[in-house]
């Protein structure tokens, strides 16, 4: 980048073995995804040959029939895609809701409140995991999708986000509201929810990527196989096909997919939702 | 909605001033706060107290048991188990928190000079991030087994990298790092973006190049991304569970159990949420106590 405009003749040798050498171990780096899509479209006869095959030799999509017709795998795939969705938007509505409270709204006790939220930040949630299990169960919502996906919405992270945010929206914007006699819920709706576009998907994303890779609450709150998410049910099929490579890498690939997907069309908003969320870009 | 009324509206309607000073807006905000509100008390603070009330009894995993005051604690902190679970956890955090930082930053020294794969470089580094922990869990399982995996077949070896006392913690830091270091490299990536290429050029006219420039500019530029990836991984390396729980379930021979996994054992299979408690509040005041130590630390630095 800027050295390059400035290089020397010889500078330009080494920029092309440093970039060769980034794009090699990049490759590198990723290899065990593609090892994981070879496997899967081999036989199983061909994964475990000795020696060693790189390359399908007739590329077969029988594993990945055979896990989603047999088994739990489709199931798994509702679950999650359920769960993530809810946690998702609940997480932006009542971070989005609260966050205007603190940002646009005077009430008597506003900032003991959010220094009480943030505070919450430094509690994990690793911590709480036999209470909230004994409460879930006294609420009868073990095994259900409640269970999962109640304990997954509070996100304190997600107030500072959305509340940062909505600071800097320029006070005559809500001025001007205010006189043409909106009222506080139709000024949110209407002007604010709009107007934060970015930061909506950054929150939006890191919450389903999150909610979709979470293992350790639906592990505490689900015990039936028909219950479980992706992340928990991929533990289960190793057991379950034993040997047989082919079709695990078959259910690694289909559970890494939707994320995969999901990264590589909005990398951009994925890139941004990170940043955002740990503070990095505001 | 009158509490929304502005001030000469109440004026209008006949609102006494006088009576009451509560800002407008009160009750519009309790109602705005109320679903988080309520969230945030039954599946948080509860949950807090709860810890500590619980960590004070003899319970079951459902049934609260009688009130036995310190007892869970003072078991604690004679309890040899307790404490290598907490050696584990530490060998894990040295395994990890250092190579996932500087790793992070190579890759990001080295994407950053890309211009036109550079979004592509950037995708195969991050891309392990967003999967899930158990298809990381299970590609390297299938790479590192000892008769048919990728390894065996390129090596020859037939380590059993994640059943041998000695390979597999490394084993587990090792996943770790391929898994997570892709995040690191997106923190690193976006402060090196926040340098200003007039810094590097009036760098270079005063003969500050290559290590020198990297020396005296980018590392000192990039100290506060540095710091907070560190407080990140310290943090997220003393949380760990998942992985160690997935591919050695603490073995062989406790050699990998970390603090979590002693905290669900001793509450999900051995049903004693008392202790178990006790062995939460510990864990969270060992974070506690190492993130106001590291803020410290980094602070003195910067």
């Amino acid at each position: 980048m800027t050295h390059a405009s400035t290089a020397r003749p010889g500078n330009r040798t080494w920029g092309a073995i440093a970039t060769g050498a980034t794009l090699l171990l990049g490759v590198l780096w990723a290899f065990p995804l593609l090892w994981a899509v070879l496997t899967a479209l081999k036989t199983e006869e061909q994964a475990v040959a000795q020696p060693l095959q790189w390359l399908p030799t007739t590329p077969t999509f029988t594993a990945f029939r055979d896990v989603l017709t047999v088994g739990n795998l489709p199931r798994w795939f509702l679950n999650s895609a359920l769960t993530s969705l809810a946690i998702t938007l609940a997480t932006v509505a009542l971070a989005a809701l609260a966050a205007y409270a603190f940002s646009q709204l005077q009430f008597r006790g506003k900032n003991i409140l959010f220094w009480v939220f943030l505070a919450g930040i430094m509690v994990p949630f690793e911590a709480l995991l036999i209470p909230l299990f004994r409460l879930m169960n006294d609420l009868g919502t073990v095994n259900t999708y409640a269970g999962i996906i109640l304990p997954q919405i509070v996100s304190p992270v997600a107030v500072y986000v959305f509340k940062g945010f909505f600071d800097q929206v320029p006070k005559e914007i809500r001025e001007a509201a205010v006189v043409d006699g909106a009222n506080e819920w139709r000024i949110l709706w209407n002007v604010f929810v709009p107007l934060s576009g970015t930061v909506l998907w950054a929150i939006g994303i890191v919450t389903f990527i999150a909610a979709w890779n979470n293992f350790l609450w639906p592990f505490i709150i689900t015990t039936s196989p028909e219950m479980m998410t992706i992340p928990l049910g991929l533990t289960q099929v190793q057991d379950a096909y034993g040997l047989r490579f082919a079709r695990t890498m078959a259910t690694a690939v289909l559970g890494g997919l939707p994320v995969v997907l999901a990264y590589l069309i909005f990398q951009r908003r994925v890139t941004e939702g990170f940043l955002t969320v740990t503070g990095v870009k505001g | 909605m009158r509490d929304t009324l502005t001030p000469q509206a109440r004026v209008q309607t006949g609102v006494p001033r006088t009576t009451r000073r509560r800002p407008p807006g009160g009750p519009i905000a309790l109602l705005m706060l109320a679903p988080f509100l309520i969230a945030y008390l039954l599946f948080f603070v509860f949950p807090i107290g709860r810890a500590v009330q619980l960590s004070l009894t003899q319970s079951s995993l459902t049934a609260t048991g009688p009130f036995v005051g310190l007892a869970n604690y003072v078991q604690l902190v004679g309890d040899s188990d307790f404490w290598a679970s907490v050696l584990h956890t530490g060998t894990f955090a040295l395994y990890t928190v250092i190579p996932v930082t500087l790793l992070g930053l190579l890759m990001a020294l080295a994407v950053n000079r890309l211009v036109r794969a550079r979004n592509f470089a950037q995708a195969l580094f991050f891309l392990p991030f967003v999967l899930p922990v158990s298809v990381v869990t299970l590609l390297w399982q299938w790479i590192l087994n000892s008769s048919f995996g990728l390894v065996h077949a390129l090596t020859g070896t037939e380590v059993a990298w994640f059943g041998e006392p000695g390979t597999a913690m490394p084993t587990v830091a090792f996943v770790t790092v391929w898994w997570t270091v892709g995040f690191n490299m997106l923190l690193f990536l976006a402060g090196l973006q926040n340098v200003s290429k007039e810094v590097y050029e009036a760098a270079e006219l005063d003969g500050a190049v290559g290590w020198k420039s990297f020396r005296f500019i980018t590392w000192p530029l990039l100290w506060p991304v540095t710091t907070l990836v560190l407080t990140l991984q310290l943090i997220s390396s003393l949380k760990i569970f998942s992985q160690v729980y997935i591919l050695t379930g603490g073995g062989p021979f406790n050699s990998t159990r970390v603090v979590l996994e002693y905290m669900y054992d001793t509450a999900f299979q051995n049903l004693d949420a008392g202790y178990a408690s006790a062995i939460a509040v510990a864990f969270f005041l060992i974070i506690l106590l190492v993130s106001l130590v590291q803020a410290a630390l980094l602070r003195g630095r910067s």
